[in-house]
């Protein structure tokens, strides 16, 4: 391999990837107004309308969910909920937009970043979000007073994998897609669904047994039970382990086909 | 920018270079060679396969078939080592459009992994190059269509390259920020920096381009200077003739018209809109016709043009 011209040194030693992410994270905090009221505020509001009130007519009711009080309950799987959300968020539109409408992902292609470079640090740059706001997260749960174990500092972890988990899978469609019309109907038919049903506001145990397997395979759902598990420390290590694994299997295929995706798109 | 002669050995060399999609072939083995510091042009209309081509040469889309050496590295092999040195003026602008014009330079700067202090010595010097200094810190939005193309300019200079490459770079310009990015291409090329640049516009390819290749449905179907072009595949001048007056029941009809006109000219094109005469004394020709009792509505003698070539070469007009 031969060196670079002179004129080129001295480099910044980034590696290539790294650069990628830079460059999301740049685009976000200078349009990142807009993001914040759907990733921290809402998730705060419902925090306090459906934890806190719904929390107090459960105690008059019937006292505990899964043993817990509701509030303990709800808020390990907003936190999960909420790293969906932005994991779908991030990788859908804004991916497709990159390659097919304003084409800044072509643009970068044209530099020394290779396709696999501009997957990776979209992922990453999801991950770093997704990390941030699962620390706020659980600063504002630890205040509502829902945190009852040291396990609860992975919560954070639990975040990140839960993004990158749907991001990974979606960034690859995205990069596949020709148009975004799909897209709403992943809304509508998945995470909606996730959110509303994946034992996120009651236990599995109120389904009817044979539903149960169904809400067993949102991913989702092994989100909620891993930050469930991390706020209150109650865990058998055998089910982290499973839940742990769904999660990193769905981040793992997408990474491996998306960075074949992002190849096919930008280069030919 | 460094100095950088005319010699030395070819900076891209192309060899039965090919691209496929599918079925479908873009570039059909065409045969090229850049050397540095000189302004070399594909010319030919939309779909002739010249983006297919410059895509090859940037080192982003992998040849199909044929050989392909840029900086005598390959492109399958050294993409980012090649893609280092050159820089890229897409024919879309592809500018991070909510971002300003500074974070936009600041960005790209990054993807070469300069260091921060170099990037902003370097964003301020481009801006100026490019006439957008008292803009740098305007959304990219917020720019005219001249601008961004110069922003996008100034955007590839950003790692200093030895190649620049310019996918139509003037195509839905206004004749003013034309003539103004033409005149930053020259001092450009003045400066040492090869570029490679596609146009259809022939005037364009005239203005810039020390050699060019003629492209037409994926191969190349002329090469050579613009004056060695125009001497080799047309005549000295062309009187354009334009007749109001065809299909309104003249018995001689626009046939014995042009057959009548065939004999006072080398070549006869007739065009839609107009008729060419291909001579080597314009005026001469044109008293001619006069005499003759043919009256067009307009007359216009000119120089040849690489326009004449290609329609000359293919029989079809550049810009439709």
């Amino acid at each position: 391999m031969s060196g670079p011209p002179a004129h080129l040194a001295p480099v910044g030693g980034w590696s290539r990837w790294q650069r990628s992410w830079w460059y999301h994270a740049v685009v976000y905090a200078q349009t990142w107004r807009g993001s914040v009221v759907g990733a921290v505020v809402l998730p705060f509001l419902f925090l306090l309308a459906m934890g806190v009130g719904v929390g107090h007519l459960v105690a008059h009711h019937h006292g505990k969910v899964g043993g817990q009080s509701y509030l303990d309950f709800l808020a390990p799987s907003l936190l999960a909920t909420t790293a969906m959300q932005l994991g779908s968020d991030e990788s859908l539109w804004p991916v497709l937009g990159a390659i097919k409408w304003v084409r800044t992902y072509h643009a970068a292609a044209a530099t020394p970043l290779e396709p696999e470079d501009v997957f990776v640090g979209k992922l990453s740059w999801v991950l770093t979000r997704a990390l941030a706001t699962s620390i706020i997260y659980t600063a504002v749960i630890g205040i509502f007073g829902a945190l009852h174990s040291w396990w609860a500092l992975t919560l954070p972890l639990v975040g990140g994998l839960v993004a990158v988990a749907f991001a990974a899978p979606l960034i690859t469609w995205a990069a596949r897609a020709q148009s975004d019309g799909p897209f709403v109907t992943y809304y509508r038919f998945a995470t909606v669904p996730m959110f509303l049903f994946s034992a996120t506001f009651y236990p599995v145990s109120a389904y009817p047994a044979a539903l149960r397997p169904l809400v067993q395979i949102a991913p989702l759902y092994h989100g909620v039970a891993l930050a469930r598990a991390a706020a209150s420390g109650h865990a058998q290590l055998g089910a982290i382990a499973a839940h742990v694994s769904v999660l990193a299997a769905m981040g793992a295929v997408g990474v491996v086909l998306g960075r074949r995706a992002m190849r096919r798109r930008l280069v030919d | 920018m460094s100095e950088r002669g005319q010699g030395g050995a070819p900076v891209v060399v192309a060899r039965g270079l090919t691209k496929r999609f599918g079925e479908f072939a873009a570039v059909r083995g065409i045969d090229v060679t850049v050397r540095p510091g000189e302004s070399f042009g594909f010319l030919g209309p939309n779909g002739a396969g010249k983006t297919s081509t410059m895509r090859m040469v940037s080192a982003v889309s992998r040849p199909s078939a044929g050989e392909l050496t840029i900086f005598g590295l390959d492109p399958r092999t050294h993409g980012p080592e090649i893609r280092a040195r050159l820089g890229v003026v897409p024919q879309e602008d592809t500018l991070e459009l909510e971002l300003s014009v500074r974070w936009n330079l600041e960005i790209f700067g990054r993807y070469f992994d300069l260091p921060r202090a170099l990037i902003r010595q370097r964003t301020q010097e481009l801006l100026e190059f490019v006439q957008l200094a008292d803009r740098a810190d305007s959304r990219v939005d917020d720019l005219s269509g001249g601008m961004r193309r110069r922003l996008t300019i100034a955007r590839a200079l950003i790692n200093q390259p030895e190649i620049l490459i310019l996918d139509e770079p003037t195509t839905g310009l206004d004749p003013q920020a034309r003539h103004l990015v033409w005149d930053r291409l020259y001092r450009l090329k003045r400066e040492g920096v090869t570029l490679i640049i596609t146009t259809h516009y022939m005037d364009e390819a005239e203005q810039l381009c020390d050699r060019l290749v003629v492209m037409d449905h994926g191969t190349i179907v002329a090469e050579g200077t613009p004056r060695e072009l125009i001497d080799a595949h047309s005549t000295r001048e062309v009187v354009e003739l334009r007749f109001d007056d065809d299909g309104d029941g003249d018995a001689s009809g626009d046939g014995g018209r042009v057959a009548r006109l065939g004999d006072l000219a080398e070549r006869v094109e007739v065009l839609p809109d107009r008729v060419l005469l291909y001579v080597d004394d314009g005026d001469d020709v044109l008293s001619t016709v006069h005499r003759e009792g043919i009256v067009p509505a307009s007359a216009l003698v000119r120089r040849s043009s690489l326009e004449d070539v290609f329609l000359r070469l293919t029989g079809r007009t550049l810009v439709e």
